[in-house]
């Protein structure tokens, strides 16, 4: 962090944490009876509460979406590059909602918070969440906050099909729906890496059946794993081509199987920073919640059916280069709008970054974004 | 405001649903929406254009006509379809037009047209391709790949059962001419045709 925070920036953030009392019950059936939810807000609630806007995170994001901590953090929140003053979500004219999701490990309750029934970790034995109870959590916090109706709903991957979720959830509680890099379901190839990674997780010795609290163990190697199988599905070839080539550490050859590559040695360092801040079980949690969403299901796979009921508008943006949700599946979903008679915009950005381009500002993106917002703000009286 | 757009909104009834091809900044869909009470999708491919379309509230969807076509909208959904000078830039405009009245009951085409006057002047004394406001492209960057003219445009309609409904004729600063009305072919650089093949 320098010394003087960039005059965009959101500036010093403080998570709060909000405690509910009201049992909440699951898609699996199962019931928590209390739970917290840590979130953070951006700009001012207008009068007529109609200028708020909620972030959703994705697979392994969080409530600190925007700003600083503190004057010595390192980065400023995940999607600092589109939300603040001027940015494409608009601090000066939103008020932004950020939070960290049921079942994460970021402050929210999750797998690795204390079950009040046993006063144990609930490690394992925390129900799986899906994208629908997330939405459902959502509309509380809507709801202890004052919020009847969010200017928009917004998320990217992962996010991005919370946003949908919530438009035929609660059709009457948003008037649009952003829904970035994302898909409408997991292909069977998505399905295959979430795979990969939980077998990682799960087969690590110090896993221990998901109990690894109890053990005070932490399935390090597993996570490592996960996330480097994952993040190679995050980049295109062509940018980790031009990140690092076939650039070797040293000038030569060692005949051995260390990382010799400097993409081995990055992926390498990523999985073991991971590993040590995120949480086995909640990393499972989310992948799980991933291969479940599929909102066409219940209508014979038809997703125009499924968007019947819903009423907000929606912007719909993919990337050309993201292979793990490529704009063919974004394109299933503006079509299955379209069917369904509902309003949406879309378009395609050209980004050479894979699926992560949904956190990099590109010109293109950026205006696309901005412009969208605008028009969502001067809507609400923003 | 300009006439062929003028004319055009004369033939959109309140609550109708439109989808224009092409549709540029969405200037027009734009005032459909807001002084006929339309609704409806504007499809584009400049990305500059999408941007303008989403910032004033212009349903854009980016789909290019010549390798994607309409295969996502389904039979019959739209009251009208548009496309503004642009079917003279497509690759199969025979195709599009069909494409047209499957998609929507009614379809409003407007082009240059190639035996105006100036251009066939162009050709036949000075041996060069053809200029004008209309067309104001040189022959190797031009956008226009298939030019045609009033009497080709009513021809391809006979030959597929495509009622015209009405034609208008502009000239090229869309402004109304008598000139234009008296000898079309020869006079008029633009047409706004109205077509549909369901019986009157």
């Amino acid at each position: 962090m320098p010394d003087s925070l960039p005059t965009d920036s959101v500036g010093i953030v403080t998570p709060q944490t909000l405690h509910f009392d009201a049992p909440i019950t699951l898609a699996c059936g199962q019931t928590l009876e209390s739970y917290d939810l840590v979130i953070e807000t951006y700009g001012e609630l207008n009068a007529d509460a109609s200028n708020a806007v909620l972030i959703c995170h994705a697979l392994s994001g969080h409530h600190h979406a925007a700003g600083y901590h503190t004057m010595d953090e390192r980065k400023p929140g995940w999607w600092d590059s589109c939300i603040g003053p001027g940015k494409p979500i608009d601090t000066n004219r939103f008020f932004v909602v950020s939070l960290n999701n049921l079942g994460g490990c970021h402050g929210s309750t999750g797998p690795s918070s204390i079950n009040p029934a046993t006063a144990q970790p609930y490690g394992p034995d925390f129900p799986v969440i899906t994208v629908s109870d997330w939405v459902q959590s959502q509309a509380l916090l809507a709801d202890r906050l004052g919020i009847p109706c969010w200017a928009a709903v917004v998320g990217g991957s992962l996010g991005g099909m919370q946003a949908l979720q919530w438009s035929l959830d609660y059709p009457d509680r948003l008037r649009h729906a952003v829904v970035i890099a994302s898909t409408p379901r997991l292909t069977a190839q998505n399905i295959a890496f979430n795979e990969v990674a939980r077998q990682a997780i799960t087969s690590d010795r110090e896993f221990h059946d998901g109990r690894y609290q109890d053990f005070e163990a932490l399935p390090r190697r597993g996570l490592m794993l996960a996330r480097m199988v994952g993040h190679i599905t995050y980049l295109s070839d062509a940018s980790m081509g031009e990140k690092f080539g076939r650039e070797l550490r040293d000038q030569a050859y060692k005949f051995g199987y260390d990382a010799e590559f400097q993409v081995e040695s990055y992926l390498r360092y990523q999985g073991e920073r991971f590993s040590e801040v995120f949480d086995a079980n909640t990393y499972l949690l989310m992948t799980r919640a991933l291969d479940y969403f599929d909102p066409a299901y219940e209508y014979g796979g038809d997703l125009s059916k499924a968007l019947a009921a819903a009423r907000c508008e929606y912007l719909v943006l993919s990337f050309s280069t993201d292979w793990r949700f490529t704009p063919a599946r974004s394109e299933e979903m503006v079509n299955a709008m379209i069917a369904a008679r509902k309003r949406v915009s879309y378009a395609e950005i050209d980004a050479p970054w894979g699926h992560d381009a949904f956190l990099i500002p590109t010109p293109l993106y950026t205006d696309i974004f901005t412009a969208y917002m605008d028009r969502v703000a001067r809507e609400v009286g923003a | 405001m300009r006439l062929d757009l003028q004319i055009i909104q004369q033939w959109v009834q309140p609550g109708h649903r439109v989808l224009d091809l092409g549709c540029g900044d969405g200037t027009l869909l734009d005032f459909l929406q807001r002084e006929r009470g339309a609704t409806g999708f504007g499809l584009e491919i400049n990305p500059d254009h999408i941007t303008t379309c989403m910032g004033r509230g212009v349903a854009v969807i980016e789909q290019n006509l010549d390798t994607q076509g309409l295969g996502n909208f389904e039979d019959q959904t739209f009251d009208i379809v548009l496309m503004t000078q642009a079917l003279q830039a497509v690759r199969r405009p025979d195709m599009v037009l069909d494409e047209m009245l499957r998609v929507g009951r009614e379809g409003i085409v407007t082009f240059p047209n190639f035996a105006h006057w100036r251009l066939r002047w162009g050709l036949t004394l000075k041996g060069r391709m053809p200029e004008s406001d209309a067309l104001p492209y040189k022959w190797y960057n031009t956008p226009n790949i298939r030019l045609c003219t009033f009497k080709d445009f009513e021809a391809l309609c006979r030959q597929k059962n495509i009622r015209i409904k009405s034609r208008r004729v502009v000239d090229g600063q869309h402004q109304n001419s008598w000139l234009a009305r008296l000898w079309p072919n020869m006079l008029g650089e633009i047409a706004i045709y109205r077509i549909t093949r369901e019986t009157p």
